[in-house]
């Protein structure tokens, strides 16, 4: 009985897929629950040094005032950097997909309303594949995060991107990545993260006139520099969240998948021996009925 | 009681201390700085070092910062910690190396932003992902 044996085959190969996808499907939800803690321990940096940036922005007006912060913005914005935030790995369901997708539209836009160079930063290797696939310029690169995003890795890449803004090379730089909603909804973003926004810092609480030591110039610099890597890190974290439940959930659908096929093929495989019972009792009730006559 | 303030220390990937103390002590730029409540109003660097907290029950707590920035408010400190050290030197050298690699890669690349073939690449990946949607909804 060829037949059945091979269905046999096929209904252990798919069972042993299944057991893969399920293994997988468990060890995203454990690294999604770590990601989640690690995007939520990185807020109260981000929150702190928003509130200081804005108190900031306010108070020294006249002392000094910082390229990120006193640029006004281009009529026609011809230099744009573009940092686009995607996984290292493939099974996430469309989680990259639709970044790129939003990310190559947000390009095109671009270049459409006059812009003529537009540099881009990958985080992680699917982006850089899909990036440097399209032809795009690609000026800083990092991949191989692993699970825990460090900053001091994210450093020498976003620097490329922040000093060309500083020299004045870029009139504007932005971010794409996936926004964690929830574990069963992740949404594609672009945010513009330079010149900063007075909207984006809030307003302070209060001015304060503070003593800057060495002096002010410096320590604006520093805390600006730190607070555009935060918002960098932020969209990082956020995006190995959504990347862990966007591969738990795809994983998820595949083990279901396998189950309902090994459920389909375990029928045919019945009905195939079920029909193979009846032929052979048959061959035999036809042997005996012709051996009695 | 005594007075105290309040004192933050955070760094991008985690909240690493919060709450009351009488008295902080911190590296600062410029050498050791000692925060007492009601301190004027600072902003600052502080080098690699310790921060150290006296807590109001005379507890001490240690920690130990890779640099940042401090702010100080009449009753507010917040410790801004880098994860790694820094330095103009050493961040420098970062950018250059993230450059160079980004160049290395850029040798092998087609000379136009290719967004046809790109355009295709996609929609395949999408039709796909509809495909197996659709199939999924089938099933059950």
């Amino acid at each position: 009985m060829a037949g059945s044996q091979e269905i046999r085959s096929k209904i252990k190969s798919v069972q042993n897929t299944r057991k893969i996808t399920k293994a997988m499907e468990m060890v995203a939800a454990s690294k999604m629950r770590k990601a989640q803690e690690r995007m939520r321990a990185a807020r109260p940096y981000s929150e702190k040094i928003r509130r200081l940036a804005a108190n900031l922005s306010q108070a020294n007006v006249t002392e000094y005032r910082h390229a990120f912060l006193g640029r006004t913005k281009a009529a026609v914005v011809q230099r744009v950097g573009l940092i686009v935030v995607t996984t290292d790995k493939g099974l996430c369901g469309g989680l990259n997909t639709n970044i790129l997708r939003q990310a190559m539209n947000t390009m095109r836009q671009w270049e459409t309303a006059g812009a003529t160079d537009i540099r881009v930063t990958c985080i992680g290797n699917k982006g850089l594949g899909f990036m440097q696939r399209l032809g795009a310029n690609v000026v800083s690169h990092i991949t191989h995060l692993g699970d825990t995003p460090h900053l001091e890795k994210l450093i020498g890449p976003m620097k490329v991107m922040i000093d060309a803004f500083q020299a004045g090379e870029l009139d504007e730089v932005h971010i794409a990545y996936t926004r964690f909603v929830n574990t069963m909804k992740q949404e594609p973003v672009i945010e513009p993260l330079l010149p900063l926004s007075g909207e984006r810092l809030g307003t302070p609480e209060r001015s304060w006139d503070y003593l800057y030591e060495p002096d002010a110039q410096t320590v604006i610099d520093e805390l600006l520099v730190r607070y555009v890597e935060a918002l960098i890190y932020q969209g990082v974290a956020e995006n190995m969240a959504s990347e862990q439940s966007a591969r738990m959930v795809a994983m998820k659908a595949a083990t279901d998948n396998a189950g309902s096929v090994i459920k389909e093929l375990q029928l045919v495989y019945n009905k195939a021996r079920q029909a193979a019972i009846t032929k052979e009792i048959s061959e035999i009730v036809g042997g005996a009925a012709a051996i009695a006559g | 009681m005594a007075m105290t303030i309040h004192v933050d220390v955070v760094s991008a990937e985690e909240l690493i201390f919060s709450g009351l103390a009488e008295f902080v002590v911190l590296p600062g730029e410029a050498g050791e700085l000692g925060i007492l409540p009601g301190h004027m109003p600072l902003m600052t660097r502080i080098k690699p070092g310790a921060v150290r907290v006296m807590l109001p029950d005379n507890k001490e707590e240690l920690i130990f910062v890779a640099g940042g920035l401090l702010e100080v408010q009449p009753g507010l400190v917040t410790v801004l910690a880098d994860t790694a050290i820094r330095g103009a030197d050493l961040d420098q050298a970062k950018a250059m190396e993230a450059k160079k690699m980004a160049e290395e890669a850029m040798v092998n690349r087609g000379s136009a932003m290719d967004y046809a073939r790109a355009q295709v690449e996609l929609a395949e990946a999408i039709a796909q992902l509809a495909a197996i949607d659709r199939l999924r909804k089938q099933r059950h």
